[in-house]
């Protein structure tokens, strides 16, 4: 794809400045609707039954008691839906409402709506479910074995080689060069196993939604998603609907961070209402959530790597097995592709396996595959700089990717930032401060693909002047300010001129989800070339005003002028001025772009953590922390960094202390946040951010993806801090106080 | 004529071949012709696939021209968060 145009390298009035965040007011003052805060007349309240097994058959589910108890308005089960696409229930239906089996622990096996909650909790306890207990698996290398209870059977693709359990539904491998050729050059081989457990998002608003539909088959769906045109797709299927019947408006959302891509709740409110003929609201409670929504993947992982005296990687090799609980994923693919993605090799095998388990089904986690993968690698390299007495950062900049690189994953890499970030890493007074006893300094590279997608944008002239965009992709990191300031820069207004809103799927075109780090590049493009079309109408109407041609017209800082002495002398027309007489000059004035965005750029980040460890306790102080990034274009310099900054956080918190943890009984032990542990302000020092802008020539302002990239590093870079640290090299995350403890012990009894 | 780079599982529905060679003039003749050619390239392609050419990755632009000097890679289907 050629750059659409080189209009990032112009001065910019608006873009690169940080306006206030047009959403802030209403989230600090509580105004702000969330998925849970919408009340309709006539509403029901719901609850779902939830398996208390990790895996059984339901034999019978007996409503007849809870059906009896005042109040309770409907109940349904999986025969309540009849309009299975091809008959067949498809994966969503059947993880949102277990049919014949659950298969994990919190796997939804009934409904009930009532008048109020107090009655919908009851009734759920009335009914009665008989089941047959399976024997059941969670550990994704147990889940591989040929023995190993089958979670789900029907998955397996052609690539699959033989030799494993029916759980392997995939098979992947990625790769150039000689292996064998490769590791005999090497002068340092380090191999080892890395294990690492699933983490949730985190988000704090728990999934909510609220359905209405009516008996002559419309319907309308409020809720809390990153993409609610694939909410509307996947639902209107679930429910034997055409698309334009079911109306979904996307609330206000309490994070995301690739956990709301999915859909877990939304088409048993549908069903629901259906039933009872009313509005019915649902809304997840925190153990739900962790039990119920979708985590990431947890991983087995081997990596080999090979390493001259003076720094020079020869070979490389990986092994990744993601288990993504007990419906097929696509997620080691993406691992394995990343997982090298930093580095100039000659030999590079990466394999990976997607394995099902009696856990819930995992979703997307910003970048999700890659921090795993990336944590294996990186670990090991800094394990070879160690052994080796080379400086961590210098070997990879030795070794990194640039433009001509075959990248690990395939294609020849264009001009790509890795290098100018390591480098401005090298030169930061981080990277050269001095460090006490106890204390570690780690680094990683981090990578991620970023992508575009199907985007619609609607830019509005209002009458008097202002401008009103109309995009489809939920705000999840600060999108309403930067699509306002590039639709304010193109026009040439103020950024106060501009609200950006967030269309229902009625009222705009399809858009993809919101996911891939695509919103500012995708969104932003396609607003830009809405806001050029606006412009080209505004000329036209100057020029019919004018009574002069079309093409002697142009715009500049927010006016029509003529486009030079031979077009006539005329005083510039401002866009207040045409907006006003939009009516008398043909009516009402409107730019449209609709996109399949392609081009979106791939990232590169360079963390830099140093903790200090207490070898009393084992717990891990983080001291100092520095992300550096290329974001392509900072359209809203704060917004970028916030997203430095929270990838960072939540990296930080599955490097320490975020687990899933599974008793021997397969149920999760720890589905609440006082036993999962996200990392809180005290726990943190101020995360420090430098943001490169190395222009993407895909966007017309250079703008890459940033919200994905900044969690792929933290995982590495504090595996190699505690390492260096305690001189202890660790291969299990989270590094948790007592796993560090126990390493710290077993050393000194070692020594 | 382009020449198409297989990912490594995947060489085995191209009789283990690293790189085979279609005519397309864009990303769907390329796909269309990859599964005439290779019918066993048809399950993947038909559950998606990124095509990168000359090192930009796209989704699914069908139109997206291919130019016979291009350096053209087939990927697994782009997921994201």
């Amino acid at each position: 794809m050629s750059p659409l145009d080189n209009s990032y390298e112009r001065k910019f009035k608006v873009i690169g400045t940080k306006p206030p965040r047009p959403d802030g007011i209403e989230k600090v003052t509580g105004k702000a609707q969330y998925g849970a805060d919408l009340y309709v007349p006539n509403m029901l309240f719901s609850k779902i039954l939830r398996s208390p097994h990790p895996h059984a058959k339901i034999l019978s589910i007996d409503i007849s008691e809870a059906e009896k108890l005042n109040g309770v308005k409907a109940i349904i089960t999986s025969k309540d839906f009849k309009n299975y696409s091809g008959n067949k229930p498809n994966d969503t239906l059947l993880n949102c409402i277990a049919h014949e089996k659950v298969l994990y622990d919190g796997h939804c096996v009934a409904a009930v709506a009532a008048l109020t909650n107090s009655i919908a909790k009851t009734a759920i306890k009335l009914i009665k479910v008989e089941y047959e207990i399976l024997p059941h698996v969670t550990d994704v290398d147990e889940a591989m074995k040929l023995d190993a209870p089958v979670v789900n059977k029907g998955y397996v693709l052609e690539n699959v080689p033989s030799g494993y359990s029916e759980n392997v539904t995939s098979y992947y491998e990625f790769g150039h060069g000689d292996l064998s050729k490769g590791f005999n050059n090497a002068e340092l081989i380090v191999e080892r196993t890395f294990k690492t457990e699933a983490a949730h998002q985190g988000y704090i608003e728990p999934h909510a939604c609220l359905a209405s539909m009516t008996s002559d088959g419309k319907a309308d769906l409020w809720c809390c998603t990153q993409g609610h045109y694939n909410v509307r797709a996947v639902c209107a299927d679930i429910m034997g609907m055409e698309s334009s019947q079911l109306r979904v408006t996307a609330s206000e959302i309490g994070g995301g961070f690739g956990g709301k891509t999915c859909i877990f709740i939304e088409p048993i409110a549908l069903a629901l209402s259906l039933k009872s003929g009313k509005p019915v609201k649902l809304v997840m409670n925190r153990d739900e959530v962790f039990k119920a929504s979708g985590p990431t993947v947890s991983t087995s992982m081997d990596v080999k790597i090979g390493m001259t005296s003076k720094g020079i990687i020869t070979a490389a090799e990986a092994s990744l097995r993601y288990q993504g609980g007990a419906y097929p994923n696509g997620t080691v693919e993406m691992g394995a592709q990343s997982a090298f993605a930093a580095y100039d090799l000659k030999a590079v095998i990466t394999k990976g396996w997607n394995v099902l388990t009696n856990r819930p089904k995992q979703a997307a986690y910003r970048a999700p595959g890659a921090p795993q993968a990336i944590y294996a690698v990186e670990s090991v390299i800094d394990e070879l700089c160690q052994k080796l007495s080379l400086d961590p950062l210098d070997t990879r900049i030795k070794n990194a990717a640039k433009k001509g690189t075959l990248s690990s994953y395939g294609p020849t890499f264009d001009d790509i930032g890795l290098l100018a970030t390591l480098e401005a890493a090298k030169k930061h007074p981080h990277y050269s401060a001095p460090l006490k006893e106890n204390q570690g300094r780690g680094l990683s590279c981090g990578f991620w693909f970023n992508f575009g997608g199907d985007t619609c944008v609607t830019l509005n002239v209002n009458f008097d002047g202002t401008i009103g965009v109309t995009e489809g992709n939920p705000d999840i990191g600060g999108s309403r300010a930067s699509i306002s300031q590039m639709a304010a820069e193109e026009l040439g207004v103020s950024y106060e001129k501009v609200r950006t809103i967030i269309a229902d799927t009625n009222s705009l075109g399809h858009n993809e989800v919101t996911d891939g780090s695509r919103v500012t590049f995708a969104v932003g493009l396609a607003t830009i070339k809405a806001a050029r079309a606006a412009i080209k109408e505004m000329c036209r109407r100057a020029s019919l005003i004018w009574g002069i041609d079309e093409d002697a017209v142009r715009w500049e800082n927010g006016s029509a002028i003529p486009a030079g002495p031979n077009a006539g002398e005329f005083e510039p027309m401002t866009i207040e001025e045409i907006a006003a007489m939009s009516s008398e000059t043909g009516g009402p004035i409107a730019g449209h772009h609709e996109v399949n965005a392609e081009g979106a750029g791939v990232s590169f980040g360079v963390h830099l953590a140093d903790v200090e460890v207490d070898k009393e306790t084992g717990s891990t102080k983080v001291l100092k922390y520095t992300v550096f990034q290329d974001a392509g274009k900072a359209i809203h310099p704060s917004y970028v960094e916030g997203q430095m900054q929270g990838g960072a956080v939540q990296g930080i918190g599955w490097a320490l202390n975020e687990e899933y943890i599974y008793g021997d009984d397969g149920r999760l032990q720890n589905s609440g946040f006082l036993d999962y542990r996200i990392p809180v302000a005290s726990d943190l020092p101020m995360i420090e951010t430098v943001i490169l802008e190395i222009p993407n020539p895909g966007h017309p302002y250079g703008v890459r993806g940033v919200g994905e990239t900044p969690i792929v590093p933290p995982l590495a870079a504090i595996n190699n801090a505690v390492s260096r640290a305690t001189n202890i090299r660790f291969s299990e995350l989270p590094l948790s106080p007592p796993k560090i403890l126990s390493a710290i012990k077993h050393k000194v009894k070692d020594d | 004529m382009i020449k198409v780079r297989i990912w490594g599982s995947l060489q085995k529905a191209t009789n283990n071949n690293e790189y085979v060679e279609v005519e397309a003039e864009n990303f769907k003749q390329l796909l269309d012709n990859l599964c005439l050619k290779h019918p066993e390239l048809k399950p993947q392609i038909s559950r998606g696939v990124s095509v990168a050419i000359d090192g930009i990755i796209y989704k699914n632009s069908w139109f997206t021209p291919i130019k016979p000097e291009s350096e053209v890679v087939l990927m697994p289907y782009m997921v994201g968060g």
